[in-house]
């Protein structure tokens, strides 16, 4: 319950915050969703711990070049009911939707939720249906990396060491193109035993997009690029999301715990993969 | 460090370690006891209280973090000696037992109810993930939520 | 004189909210972690991280040296302490001697091995952290079974084959019924070990008086009194000079119905450092240090005739004990046997309890305690008698039910149940899911493929515990009526609740026979320096057993109040009603203040009467109480992924007289949705080293609002003849009715493929194995 003692800093610009993680063990904190209960059961132990609060223009979202761009400390409830994002990204705002609760959505923050890389996380399904972008940035400059890139492995990311995450970006969704995320609970955590992104846009009765992302399946939530091949082109009938879904876990290492052995993960990620095609389909009309 | 913190309408300055958990600085330092402590991994939210407006989990959150922030606690919530409509509810609907996991429950509902003010039986249950009751089986508590909508509809 | 209205009814019955809630439902309420006092110190305990070790060394200086650390206390310095009380006592029953804090070995992972003692909350963990322990780990068993097996690791060495004691009970002719039956049906049934999980953890502040020796100890309890003559044995000090407070308790469900070894070190430390020290547990070691409940594995058998008759039942129980004999660890499986028999009217039991030694949390009193493992397993029996026999489950349960005129009904397991009409719940609630009509819905549902399931459990339990000579430390309860100088009313009650609502309901039951109002009655409880001694709430008691004793001492007072009423009417005949007393030949009146003021002034005594209004009233039930009921559940499966939904509970309770309809809807609820969490939900998961996997919210899932049915509650009212009262007690009521009708409805909707049991918790994937035929 109580955490190890640690220096506590809210630096008031992005360079003074680079300076002070430059510095060592120290620790980003956003919203602490995550991070504070690791602290509390003393499985984290920094020694500084850099308040982002105070940092500006890491809370907007905005639309550029058809693009939503999302600040690093935009928390969940921001997402959720942003009408922005709820007209122009509401795959995204789906997903924050089902994070946690409503305490925890009110604190929590997009970018410490992707920054932490937990493999039960929510969000990295739907980023990986939207191809997200996210922008790191350190004292030396800025990059940008794909989403699949960005998260290397459970609890494992492309962050260095003083590199923040400041952004991530999304396409605005087109017309016409349906999106749904569906999970499976875990009844005490509330993560995700397997989580499913989906994205179809249809044209001429055929589908000309699909996108899938699965969150919770193995270490690292990835894109379901062998599921979204059999579908492009496809007529999206029940016959093609099935046949598509089956594929979801194919060669997936996948977790096994208390919750869900690797078989029965695997088992529900199809099941949640057709669910989240046939809703996206069905929205995509 | 030094923090000045609003609670419950009050300014109150302290000088405290990074590390004290909002939920101790409340309970140990301001003598704020109903918010409670249920878990350590804030997943039952008995220390609810609110922080600007949002309702947050205060054994999630430090001290250091609400300097210049407003917080609302469950002894916050009655004016003038008067009840608010939700404790009121939760009074009549007899959604409580032990207490313990009450004011939190009462915050959050407090949240619940200012973005949703007539929630669906689903939404209430929804509403009430991030708080857990091991005495009521809830079916009373979401009657309270139901009944202080009503009584703030109205 | 002055005049009142009369009240027009009684109180008793009636659905009046509750007198403690302004104070939680505003946070003014204090809980022992509230409680604050000058120089309070705070403790912090080293727990075993293993499961089976030696304990090579301790090194307690690094953290000695920590700045603000007061004191390291180990357990060579409380050697002497204790040892942590069993009150159980059964024939040949092994106990290993339980100090305080571990001497030379541990026993479970969070077994205590040292206590840091700091002017600072923080500080007293930081150092914790410091202290040096050199661990020789040796194998642990953690499942009961295995412990059995020949070559396990032993967990008490003394006692290699792990077995704490057997026991047997058996009535009539078991093996010629089997012999004859037509039918007979053999399962293993799990009831799987859970974590109580009250809202509040457990916490203690022990506050030591050098200059008076006395000392003060504020705990978490269920049972003040007996918590306070215990802890003073373990402490080696008069009982008088200990005082105990239950403040506000946060839920308790037999988890806080027990002594525990962090309520002595309190004492021990605060006696030590001539300080107050606060020790509150945090959820992670509160998984690991308070009480589990069930552990079974049970083999069943049960034989009918031809016509469904049931005529005999067996049960091989196999009960995991944990490390260590908490307060009533080994008794609890007694309680299973005592249950064995439901509600039935068959004589032929023969049943045989192993208790056996694991290297995991002692295992005592949840929610039921013993009952739920017992009913669950009559009923799913039951239910797979019946479909052996392809009879409705309805049917042979009315077919087999004890009937009303052969009350008090003696049982094969020695108990005289007390009154009841078991079919009366039963077709209530048949009729409110309509039975017919649903069978008829769950077969178009299977020509549709859809996996629909109604299950019903008729339960009966032994509550409101109980006459002296069958509970360990006395079964009685006391009550304290005192009428003030003003008429006001306070009464004491030696029943310490916690959330259900006496302060409200003995009231009710006050305000009634000395007719005032609700609000001139106080309910006092859980201190031992202000109430009388008593037991304490646990069993489905506190009003079956304490408001009776309330109840007594009201009658006790009424007496004496008609005497001062007599003496100031002037009068030899006299009533007391609404508040007065009339003398019934001129109908003039005096009200109770005005008889409680005259009998403090004491200017005139009524012949061979002492001064004041007080009675305390001891009571001493001649019998246990048994409510019964009948719950049905429906359920439909998800065929893809094994999840279980719950479309309709039903629960029709018959507790006996009911005292306020909110509070009894309450108890029921909250009953049946620790039900359900067995059911579906929870389960402590030790691996073979005696970890324990689900030790904290994060993996062992209590139900949240949102996994839970809407539940539809009703009522019959079979007053028991054991008490004035007529009542019988609903504490544990819904939690035993629930787990065997979730299970049955689950059981019932596979029934199409094959399936006739599967064990607690169901979960998803459980189910989907199921549907896959085993094959994935």
């Amino acid at each position: 319950m109580i955490p190890q003692n640690f220096e506590y800093a809210t630096p008031n610009s992005l360079a003074e915050a680079f300076k002070l993680l430059g510095e060592s063990n120290a620790k980003a904190l956003a919203g602490g969703m995550s991070l504070i209960p690791l602290m509390k059961l003393r499985l984290a132990a920094p020694d500084k711990l850099i308040d982002l609060r105070n940092v500006p223009g890491l809370n907007s979202i905005r639309e550029e070049g058809g693009m939503l761009r999302i600040g690093a400390l935009v928390t969940h409830y921001e997402l959720e009911s942003s009408p922005l994002v709820r007209s122009r990204c509401p795959l995204l705002a789906e997903a924050a939707s089902q994070i946690g609760d409503i305490q925890v959505r009110n604190m929590g923050t997009i970018g410490g939720s992707v920054a932490h890389a937990d493999p039960a996380a929510d969000y990295p399904a739907s980023l990986h249906a939207l191809e997200a972008q996210v922008k790191l940035a350190k004292a030396g400059g800025e990059r940008t990396l794909a989403i699949g890139s960005f998260l290397q492995d459970t609890f494992t990311t492309a962050l260095d060491a003083g590199e923040l995450v400041v952004e991530i970006s999304v396409p605005v969704e087109a017309a016409g193109t349906g999106v749904s995320y569906q999970k499976c609970v875990q009844p005490a955590s509330g993560f995700a035993i397997v989580g499913v992104a989906a994205r179809i846009r249809k044209s001429g009765g055929r589908i000309a997009l699909a996108r899938v992302g699965v969150t919770g399946l193995s270490g690292k939530p990835f894109r379901a690029a062998n599921v979204e091949r059999l579908l492009e082109g496809a007529a999206g009938s029940a016959g093609d999301i099935s046949k598509a879904a089956a594929v979801v876990a194919d060669g997936v290492d996948a977790n096994n715990d208390l919750h869900a052995s690797a078989d029965y993960r695997k088992h529900l990620a199809r099941v949640y993969t057709a669910r989240a095609l046939a809703a996206a389909a069905r929205k995509a009309g | 460090m030094n923090i000045t913190v609003t609670i419950n309408g009050t300014r109150h300055t302290h000088q405290v370690e990074p590390r004290l958990l909002l939920i101790h600085y409340l309970r140990e330092v301001l003598g704020l006891t109903g918010p409670h402590i249920g878990c350590e991994t804030s997943l039952c939210g008995a220390c609810t209280v609110a922080v600007d407006g949002k309702a947050v989990k205060s054994c999630t959150m430090f001290a250091v973090q609400c300097d210049g922030r407003e917080v609302l606690t469950i002894e916050g919530l009655a004016s003038n000696g008067n009840l608010d409509p939700i404790q009121l509810a939760f009074w009549e609907e007899h959604g409580l037992q032990c207490g313990f996991c009450t004011p939190g429950m009462i915050m959050t509902t407090k949240q619940l109810l200012e973005r949703n003010p007539s929630p669906s039986e689903t939404e209430i249950r929804h509403g009430l993930d991030g708080n857990l009751c091991r005495c009521t089986g809830y079916q009373h508590i979401v009657n309270a939520v139901k009944a202080a909508a009503a009584k703030m509809g109205a | 004189m002055a005049t009142t209205v009369a009240r027009p009814e009684t109180l008793v019955g009636k659905r009046i909210k509750r007198k403690e809630d302004p104070r939680l439902i505003t946070g003014t309420a204090t809980y022992v972690d509230d409680i604050q006092m000058p120089g309070m110190h705070h403790a912090s305990i080293l727990r075993s991280p293993h499961a089976a070790a030696i304990l090579k060394s301790i090194n307690i200086r690094p953290a000695l040296e920590t700045a603000g650390v007061v004191a390291v206390f180990t357990g060579a310095d409380v050697k002497d302490v204790g040892p942590v009380p069993c009150g159980a006592s059964l024939p040949g029953l092994r106990v290993p001697h339980h100090h305080i804090l571990a001497q030379d070995r541990v026993y479970f992972a969070g077994h205590p091995v040292a206590v840091v003692v700091s002017t600072d909350r923080y500080i007293a963990r930081d150092a914790a952290d410091r202290i040096e322990v050199e661990y020789d780990v040796k194998a642990a068993v953690a499942d009961p079974e295995k412990a059995l097996e020949k070559g396990a690791p032993a967990v008490h060495p003394q006692w290699p084959d792990n077995i704490a004691f057997t026991f047997h009970q058996e009535n009539g002719e078991v093996d010629k019924v089997f012999a004859e039956a037509a039918v007979v049906v053999k399962q293993r049934i799990t009831s799987q070990r859970l974590i109580p999980c009250a809202m509040e953890t457990r916490g203690v502040v022990a506050d030591y008086k050098t200059g008076e020796k006395a000392l003060t100890i504020y705990s978490s309890t269920q049972i003040p009194h007996l918590m306070r003559s215990l802890v003073a044995g373990m402490l080696g000090m008069p009982e008088h000079k200990l005082r105990v407070v239950a403040p506000e308790v946060g839920g308790g469900f037999g988890s806080k119905l027990n002594v525990y070894a962090e309520e002595a070190l309190m004492g021990f430390v605060s006696m030590r450092i001539g300080k107050p020290v606060k020790w509150i547990e945090s959820r992670r070691e509160g998984f690991l240090a308070t009480i589990h409940g069930r552990g079974h594995a049970d083999y069943f058998e049960i034989a009918a005739g031809k016509d469904g008759t049931i005529l005999g039942l067996t049960l091989k129980l196999i009960q995991d004990l944990g490390a260590y004999h908490q307060l009533l660890t080994p008794a609890i499986p007694t309680l299973s046997v005592l249950m064995m028999p439901g509600l039935y009217r068959f004589k032929n039991i023969r049943a045989d309890i192993v208790g056996v030694f694991t290297n995991c949390t002692p295992t005592d009193a949840y929610r039921g305690a013993g009952r739920p493992e017992a009913t669950h397993g009559i009923e799913r029996m039951v239910d797979m008698l019946a479909a052996e026999m392809k009879m409705d489950p309805a049917e042979i349960r009315l077919k087999n039910f004890i009937r009303p005129e052969e009350f008090p009904y003696a049982t094969a397991t020695g108990l005289s149940y007390d009154s009841g009409e078991y079919d009366k719940p039963l077709k209530k609630a048949l009729d409110l899911v309509n039975y017919g009509r649903l069978r008829e819905d769950q077969k178009r549902a299977r020509a549709e493929g859809r996996l629909m399931g109604i299950g019903l459990s008729t339960y009966g339990e032994i509550c409101a515990f109980g006459p002296s000579p069958a509970t360990p430390a006395g079964g009685w309860e006391s009550a304290t009526v005192r009428v003030e100088p003003s008429g006001k009313v306070t009464v004491h009650t030696g029943a310490s609740p916690h959330g259900q609502g006496e302060e409200t309901t003995f009231a009710q039951i006050a305000a009634d026979e000395m007719g005032v109002d609700l609000d001139d009655v106080i309910v006092l409880h859980g201190d031992t320096a202000i109430v009388q001694y008593g037991i304490g709430t646990f069993g489905s008691r506190a009003t079956a057993v304490g408001g009776t004793a309330l109840y007594f001492a009201l009658q006790d007072l009424k007496v004496k109040i008609k005497k001062y009423g007599a003496m100031l009417l002037d009068s030899s005949d006299v009533s007391y009603s609404a508040g007065r007393c009339i003398c019934n030949k001129t109908g003039k009146s005096v009200t109770l203040a005005e008889i409680s003021g005259a009998s403090y002034r004491a200017m005139r005594l009524p012949p061979n009467t002492e001064p004041g209004l007080m009675a305390t009233h001891f009571w001493e039930p001649p019998n246990f109480t048994f409510p019964f009921g009948a719950h049905i559940v429906v359920t439909e499966i998800d065929k893809e992924t094994g999840a279980v939904e719950i479309k309709r509970y039903v629960a029709v309770d018959d507790c006996g007289k009911i005292i306020n309809p909110l509070i009894v809807a309450g108890q029921v609820h909250g009953g049946v949705v620790q039900g359900i969490g067995q059911a579906l939900y929870e389960n402590a998961v030790y691996d073979d080293n005696g970890q324990l996997l689900t030790g904290e919210f994060m993996d062992y899932a209590i139900p949240k609002a949102s996994m839970l049915p809407r539940i539809e509650e009703d009522h019959t009212e079979t007053p028991s003849p054991v008490n004035p009262l007529g009542v019988k007690g609903v504490g544990e009521a819904g939690t035993i009715g629930c787990s065997p009708a979730v299970v049955n409805s689950v059981v019932d909707a596979l029934s199409p493929l094959g399936v006739k049991h599967l064990d607690m918790p169901l979960s998803p994937e459980k189910i989907w194995r199921v549907l896959t035929g085993g094959k994935a």
